[in-house]
């Protein structure tokens, strides 16, 4: 555990860095950016937290079930998506003209509305889930077995 | 000795074919045929309904990429998770 | 072709990239070190990728910004993404296994965990 000051900035910082990484991956079909870049975003601000708290105090908060979960709902949530055109083709974008997100933007250069894309902004948070899990958990591991614990059966 | 030699050969013919293989590609800026990303800029708009073409390059026209690669990342998070674990030993075991 | 080539920038410098990760490979015994030439040569490639698409006076392909007649191709740049993810995942793989390696035998030299024993 590194000293106060550090862990006093780091609580402070760390609500800022996950709101930055969900806007990234929320306004995936407007600005650059998406599900994969959003994720890293994210999983950089937990390895801020693994370097300033102990990997022993973070096993706490972040429970290995949990991780498991979302991984795997968000690696769900995807292929149903795919598989829900499977009418026409296989990835068919079928939320284009329904009121959900299905708002077709006017042609050219314009400001962007978030609720235009289709099925595209779903499938982004669907993405965004499960590169934060699956990353988190790989840093984590490593973190723990480094440091002369090991991940128990 | 002749490991080194051998060494620098290799070496040295395989910089010299990825030089010259990356110049005879089409100079830079001016590419030859472009005509699958010109329909990409111009019907992502109506077909797909984001402002931004290179999600829906990723998640629309060639989503099957994708699909391929959430699949290896959940296969690397699991081979990771596999080899970091320690199994209780008991003392009666071979 | 004696035109083109001091205009090609990138591409010679993503050539010399992957030429330098390859003198990494071949020569060094250290095995962080050969981690370190592979995630290089991954970032050769990824380099030369990006700059296929290039199109002379263009701009980012969204339509936010600019109009559509002075935009780059947007294709290598999906596939580029796609690479970074999957160069990632190897090298978490890499990385692990050369835990294991140190914990099994005790050096991280190459040439002494290459015996088949116990």
């Amino acid at each position: 555990m590194l000293s106060k000051i550090v862990r006093t900035v780091t609580n402070g910082f760390i609500p800022f860095i996950i709101i930055f990484g969900l806007y990234i991956i929320a306004h995936g079909h407007l600005t650059p950016g998406g599900g994969f870049q959003g994720g890293a975003v994210v999983v950089s601000g937990i390895v801020m937290l693994l370097v300033a708290f102990n990997s022993q105090e973070l096993k706490k908060s972040l429970r290995e079930r949990v991780l498991s979960i979302m991984e795997s709902s968000g690696a769900l949530i995807f292929i149903i998506l795919a598989f829900a055109g499977i009418g026409t083709v296989f990835f068919y974008n079928l939320l284009v003209g329904s009121p959900i997100f299905g708002r077709i933007p006017p042609t050219g250069p314009n400001l962007g509305d978030i609720w235009t894309g289709g099925v595209i902004p779903l499938m982004n948070l669907a993405v965004g889930i499960k590169v934060i899990a699956g990353l988190s958990a790989v840093v984590l591991a490593l973190a723990l077995f480094s440091g002369g614990e090991e991940v128990e059966e | 000795m002749k490991r080194l030699v051998t060494g620098w050969i290799l070496l040295l013919v395989l910089v010299a074919f990825l030089v010259l293989g990356v110049t005879l590609v089409h100079p830079f800026g001016y590419p030859n045929t472009s005509d699958m990303d010109d329909y990409m800029i111009e019907n992502s708009q109506e077909e797909t309904g984001s402002n931004n073409v290179v999600a829906a390059v990723l998640f629309d026209y060639r989503g099957l990429d994708t699909l391929g690669e959430a699949t290896i990342l959940f296969t690397a998070v699991t081979g990771v998770l596999l080899l970091l674990r320690v199994s209780k030993r008991k003392e009666e075991s071979s | 072709m004696m035109e083109y080539i001091p205009l090609d920038f990138p591409f010679i410098a993503a050539a010399l990239l992957m030429g330098v990760s390859l003198y990494i490979i071949i020569f060094k015994k250290n095995l962080i070190k050969l981690i370190m030439g592979v995630a290089m040569l991954a970032s050769g490639v990824n380099l030369f990728l990006v700059s296929l698409g290039y199109r002379a006076g263009g701009g980012a392909p969204i339509y936010t910004g600019i109009p559509k007649e002075t935009m780059v191709m947007p294709v290598p740049q999906a596939l580029t993404l796609t690479s970074i993810v999957i160069n990632v995942a190897v090298l978490a793989l890499m990385l692990t296994m050369v835990i294991r390696i140190y914990r099994h035998t005790g050096s991280l030299d190459s040439e002494k965990s290459r015996k088949l024993k116990g």
